[in-house]
């Protein structure tokens, strides 16, 4: 069995990543060193867009290392004269920390609760085939139509009917009901993919399907589950419009809310903003200088198909 | 043998059993995703200011529609933003995708730094363009000084004839690197002896991107196509942070003008008119361009397994 399991392993990962692997072939001899003339055209357009696609994010970082009273001296596109972390400081005695935690809360619990609902529904959609788990998918699916802002104002009802507006709570709720479609798409696919005989070998030796669930399903799985977890983490940490409608306090505030109140608060201390809107992105460039390949993978779920 | 002739009873009765797990999720996907839908179907028919109950006044809110010059812009204005950005990034994307599809070594360098936007939140990315095109200290604005362009230099997201598409040039920014990561991925998978084949009949480079890449890449651009266009119609956040839809009216989409007329202005049931209206076209959308591939291609490749 474990031939097996490695078997669908590999021929999976080949499929998943092959969207997103940087072109390394073992024993592909490299390409002449030397760029073609036919290369030096897109060679030229490639560098184009990367100064496009690439300075504002480095103006971002520059701007943050920037003593306030610089900015208007400095030339705005060059390294900083005086470079400093000041701003940082400033920023992170500001209650940031409370903005991350608030943040990191929010995002771990709606991620967790995301999972764990999408994998008992995808196991039952993948396992039973019948009308029933046929229509409960097509109703998920469905979900993936439906544009949160459409449903912004009921939602602000029922949080508020539930005495949880201006909570963490109130974030929590709405972002598992949005999570849950994508999710439940990615992992009802990848589970059908399991060979039926592995699993009816299984429930013909007695196993119950909470086992069946823990010790074939999730091992196989890992690769969905990773996506379905980077996608997720990814929407909710960003999420802006649920916080800017179900909350209104600073104890709850997350990170993107409180980006828009620094600015608001800080107005012309452009520095400690870019080093806001750098710090709050921290977990998610971690993610891709130790990830890249699941982060992309992971960006593109379900979309790819 | 004998135990499968004996299985059937209690698996009937374990598979029922495992429908249950479908609940958790059919629960936080009903409660705060499909009962609002309906609510706001409910409310468009009301009038309510958000604290007194709601007066249902029949069709009063959708003959005001016809009427209504703000929200007919808004909605022209949405029209337009779609077009734009489906003009603007198909083929930004497509070519960037190929682009970071080849071979060379320099190519998957250059791609690790294109998808660096993809780590930044709507809100991070408004607020530092926001700085970016500030008139006094903005890098834009500098550089067009510096260049002796002064008279170009101006308030660009203040100026009403050009903010619009001064944001459509940031959502741009934002979204082609996801895009062309689907992109990328799509191109990865078009079998080598393709082109092999069209080289050795004398097909030159651009000949071969025509008659082979955008023919394989069809189901990509219909992906790609669903997600800009549906995107577009519901894109909030960085037109809030940037603009709050101004000056004036210039920048105030479809979800703006909903925001602001639900929250602000306190009109719940005339806003969740336009919340209808928003997720009536975002639904027909998705279904006619899915129509083409999508669930149903997705559903019998599910069949297949």
């Amino acid at each position: 069995m474990t031939i097996q399991q490695d078997k669908i392993e590999q021929n999976r990962r080949g499929r998943t990543l092959s969207g997103t692997t940087v072109n390394k072939q073992p024993g592909q001899k490299p390409r002449s060193r030397r760029i073609g003339l036919g290369e030096i055209f897109p060679a030229i357009l490639g560098l184009i867009w990367l100064v496009f696609a690439c300075y504002p994010i480095v103006y971002m970082l520059f701007t943050s290392l920037r003593p306030q009273a610089d900015i208007y001296k400095d030339i705005a596109w060059s390294f900083p004269s005086h470079p400093t972390l000041d701003n940082y400081t400033t920023v992170l005695s500001n209650d940031f920390g409370t903005y991350f935690a608030n943040t990191v809360f929010v995002t771990v619990l709606s991620v967790l609760i995301i999972l764990a609902v999408s994998l008992l529904a995808a196991y039952a959609i993948s396992q039973v085939r019948n009308r029933f788990t046929q229509s409960v998918f097509n109703l998920f699916l469905l979900g993936l139509a439906i544009p949160l802002q459409a449903t912004i104002i009921p939602i602000y009802a029922i949080v508020s009917d539930l005495h949880l507006y201006d909570t963490l709570f109130a974030l929590i709720l709405p972002s598992i009901a949005f999570g849950i479609p994508l999710s439940i798409l990615v992992l009802v696919t990848y589970i059908r993919d399991i060979p039926n005989e592995l699993h009816e070998s299984m429930m013909l030796d007695g196993a119950k399907h909470f086992r069946i669930l823990c010790t074939l399903v999730l091992p196989l799985a890992r690769p969905a589950i990773i996506t379905v977890i980077i996608y997720e983490t990814i929407q909710v940490w960003n999420s802006f419009l649920f916080p800017l409608v179900l909350t209104q306090s600073q104890e709850v505030q997350v990170l993107p809310l409180s980006l828009m109140n620094f600015q608001g608060q800080f107005t012309t201390n452009v520095p400690a903003i870019m080093a806001a809107v750098f710090l709050s992105a921290t977990p998610i460039i971690l993610l891709y200088i130790f990830g890249r390949r699941q982060l992309l993978g992971g960006l593109v779920a379900g979309f790819s198909k | 043998m004998s135990a499968s002739i004996k299985t059937p009873k209690s698996l009937q009765r374990s598979n029922r059993i495992v429908l249950l797990w479908t609940v958790p999720a059919l629960f936080f996907y009903i409660a705060f995703a499909i009962i609002p839908l309906f609510v706001a179907v409910y409310l468009s028919f009301t009038q309510w200011n958000g604290l007194s109950p709601a007066v249902w006044v029949g069709l009063k809110n959708w003959i005001a529609l016809f009427s209504d010059a703000v929200t007919g812009q808004s909605l022209l204005l949405t029209i337009e933003e779609m077009c734009i950005c489906w003009i603007v990034q198909t083929p930004l994307s497509i070519l960037i995708g190929v682009f970071m599809a080849g071979s060379q070594r320099y190519r998957s360098v250059l791609s690790v730094l294109y998808f660096l936007p993809l780590l930044f939140s709507a809100v991070a990315i408004a607020i530092t363009w926001q700085s970016l095109l500030d008139p006094n200290f903005g890098l834009i604005d500098s550089l067009l000084k510096s260049i002796g362009l002064s008279a170009v230099a101006q308030d660009w997201l203040g100026n009403p004839s050009l903010a619009f598409y001064v944001v459509l040039v940031i959502i741009s920014w934002e979204f082609i690197p996801f895009h062309a990561l689907l992109y990328l991925g799509g191109a990865r998978q078009i079998p080598k002896e393709l082109y092999e084949a069209a080289t050795i009949d004398g097909g030159g480079r651009i000949q071969n991107f025509f008659a082979i890449t955008l023919p394989q890449l069809k189901y990509t651009i219909i992906t790609s196509t669903t997600l800009i266009l549906t995107g577009a119609l519901t894109y909030f956040d960085l037109f809030w942070v940037t603009t709050r839809g101004g000056p004036g009216y210039a920048t105030n989409v479809l979800p703006l003008q909903m925001y602001i007329t639900a929250f602000k202005n306190e009109q719940v049931g005339y806003g969740s008119m336009i919340a209808v209206v928003l997720a009536a076209f975002g639904i027909v959308l998705s279904f006619i361009l899915l129509r083409f591939t999508g669930f149903s291609k997705m559903s019998s490749q599910l069949e297949g397994l």
